[in-house]
């Protein structure tokens, strides 16, 4: 049966269409079209010529950069994940209702302070001459270098997304059927098992889905890079600073960022098909 | 009875409340504009700090003008920001002395007169005749400060008598503690000074490029970041840095005033001198105004602006400018050397050809260096 034209609808479906296209769409288009410009005396000129794209993936610093971004960011999507599953098992499965809403409500309030000056008050206690070396030197231990090290920006790419993987892992196991879970329980299954068993297949889309947000936010940051690794090694959001700082490279920035935009792409929908791939607990 | 007409002529405004009102509003309307209009905005392009009240602040009030700064970082970035704009966006542009020839040949700046300005009192020669700021006998930039840029480190983990080579920062005791200013050129010159190029650090053949690049990759162990002004800053402050490479007075002078056990010297191999000078930009219409203000920069008391600037201080170019440093803050004076017969008195330096002004390179491009810088980093 051939389905009817609806304008109402189709009305009210318009403005986010729009939208996108003005503002995801559009852009996205002329991002592409500025990687075939070229520069000339620092102004970008209109042209159609693939020289940025032949000239960054030829460089070994580019790969560089790309493996290590990778790298770092599933560091850090590792440890967030790992990290907050001990917190966010405890509010979905121990703590009562109220107070599962008043921790979300905390973990929330990070959010309403800019990150870069959450991310440069670690400086305070990462530094050699900082708070957490001065209590380590009380136990003998010490100083360490963190601050200008990947262990420095690892920490602020979980300043930036520990909060929000606690928040969605505790949302989808607080959703999970308890019934199963006793079930599991009463058929002799051992706490750990049962985690490994019920609770983490039943929680697979929300925890890919925690995961992900984790990745394309460290993958995307260049404040914790920057600030807290000291640039070293540089990821691409850096090296795409230091591509349009000197000589005013915006169209091979913009190839750095069209690789970045694809590389999340390709991840993100691996992520979704695995997240939503049939079978369930064995 | 009495209290509810009170309220009622609160709430309620008369015929005669408006137009009593009304009238005033329209009579001092042109007044009111006439106030606004009166203060002229001058739109300023410079480094850091140049458009705040500290510098610009005792003009503004003397002349009813508001600066409006747009701050840049690196030479390749104002003239982008410049490409970038319609002409006359900027009234003022404050630039690195070895990027002047190039704003000159895209046709972004404005012909200077040179009667304008104190060249008869310059402390050095060069200043009169500073590479790229004439064309001919045309001036198109008048120079307004300088500083020089050699090893600036950490008191406390390295000696002065240490500081007076760049080997400083090959010490094992600062590895992981060598910091770089996140800018290929003043590294990458630093590098080839250390090498022996001398006088010719930016004109150098492949050869000496290559050597160049060894010499960069062999201090790669010993690095502990890459940083921009807010990161060098910390990292010295903190001690997290013990030296850093590709600085100057410029910053290490800030903390020093606040007490910190930092000190920048000029190696025997070589310092290298930043220069900053001001211009008009092309089509600007208050270039009277502008004119005026780099009159009162070059003045003493303009001078002596520039030395304290907050943000970070640079040497003065005018005899009348450092006596006037010397009257009104002789601590600062002494600190920064600007005193005749001191030690690293930056004059003496010049005229020993230990201080190669800033460049940009002249056999290879500056995306050779900068191809280079990123491998550096990621290394």
């Amino acid at each position: 049966m051939k389905r009817k034209f609806d304008l109402y609808a189709m009305t009210w479906r318009l403005p986010i269409i729009f939208w996108q296209f003005l503002f995801f769409v559009g852009p996205l288009l002329f991002m592409v079209a500025i990687s075939f410009f070229v520069v000339k005396n620092y102004r970008m000129m209109e042209a159609f010529e693939f020289v940025n794209w032949q000239k960054m993936f030829s460089k070994g610093y580019f790969w560089d950069s790309y493996w290590y971004t990778i790298f770092i960011a599933g560091v850090s999507t590792t440890v967030a994940m790992i990290l907050a599953f001990p917190a966010s098992f405890t509010l979905a499965f121990r703590a009562s209702d109220n107070l599962r809403r008043w921790a979300i409500f905390l973990l929330i309030i990070p959010f309403f302070t800019s990150y870069l000056v959450r991310t440069f008050s670690w400086y305070v206690i990462l530094a050699e001459s900082g708070v957490l070396n001065a209590m380590l030197a009380y136990l003998g231990l010490g100083p360490f270098k963190m601050l200008n090290t990947h262990f420095g920006t690892v920490v602020g790419y979980l300043t930036l997304t520990l909060p929000l993987v606690v928040i969605l892992q505790t949302v989808t196991m607080a959703s999970v059927d308890k019934t199963l879970i006793e079930a599991a329980r009463n058929l002799g299954c051992k706490p750990l098992a049962t985690i490994w068993r019920v609770v983490l297949p039943l929680s697979k889309t929300g925890f890919i889905v925690a995961a992900l947000f984790c990745f394309i936010l460290s993958f995307g940051d260049f404040v914790a890079p920057f600030y807290l690794g000291g640039s070293q090694e540089p990821t691409l959001p850096i090296l795409i600073l230091d591509t349009t700082k000197s000589g005013q490279q915006w169209p091979r920035a913009a190839v750095v960022a069209i690789v970045m935009m694809a590389t999340l792409f390709t991840i993100a929908f691996a992520a979704i098909a695995l997240a939503y791939r049939k079978g369930g607990a064995k | 009875m009495k209290s509810k007409h009170l309220k009622s002529r609160l709430v309620t405004p008369t015929r005669r409340d408006v137009l009593r009102i009304g009238g005033g509003v329209a009579l001092s309307a042109p007044f009111v504009g006439r106030a606004w209009a009166a203060t002229t905005e001058i739109n300023m392009l410079a480094w850091y700090g140049h458009g705040e009240p500290d510098m610009v602040g005792a003009f503004e009030e003397a002349n009813n003008v508001k600066f409006v700064p747009k701050y840049y970082a690196g030479g390749d970035n104002m003239l982008a920001l410049i490409a970038q704009s319609p002409p006359g966006t900027y009234d003022i542009i404050l630039s690195d002395g070895e990027f002047v020839q190039q704003l000159n040949a895209a046709g972004y700046i404005e012909e200077l007169n040179a009667d304008d300005y104190p060249f008869d009192d310059m402390l050095h020669e060069d200043f009169t005749k500073f590479p790229g700021h004439w064309d001919g006998d045309t001036l198109y930039s008048m120079i307004l400060r300088g500083g020089h840029l050699g090893v600036s480190y950490n008191t406390t983990a390295i000696s002065a008598e240490e500081a007076t080579s760049y080997d400083a920062f090959w010490k094992p005791e600062v590895k992981g503690k060598v910091g770089h200013f996140d800018w290929h050129l003043p590294s990458l010159g630093m590098m080839s000074l250390k090498n022996g190029n001398g006088a010719n650090l930016w004109n150098i053949d492949a050869a000496q490029w290559q050597a160049v690049q060894d010499t960069t990759m062999s201090l790669r162990s010993q690095v502990g970041g890459f940083f921009d002004y807010g990161g060098t800053f910390n990292g010295l402050k903190n001690g997290e840095m013990l030296a850093m490479c590709g600085i100057g007075d410029w910053i290490t002078g800030v903390l020093e005033r606040d007490g910190a056990p930092v000190a920048s010297a000029i190696p025997k191999e070589g310092g290298i001198q930043f220069t900053e000078s001001y211009c008009i930009g092309k089509g600007s219409g208050k270039a009277d105004l502008v004119n005026k203000f780099i009159q009162y920069m070059l003045s003493p008391e303009g001078q002596v602006k520039s030395a304290q600037m907050a943000a970070y201080p640079g040497f003065c170019v005018t005899k009348a400018g450092r006596a006037m440093l010397q009257e009104v803050d002789a601590a600062e004076a002494k600190r920064s050397h600007q005193i005749d017969g001191m030690a690293n008195e930056p004059i003496a330096l010049i005229n020993e050809g230990r201080i190669h002004y800033r460049n940009i390179p002249q056999q290879q491009s500056l995306e050779d260096w900068n191809d280079f810088w990123s491998e550096y980093k990621n290394a």
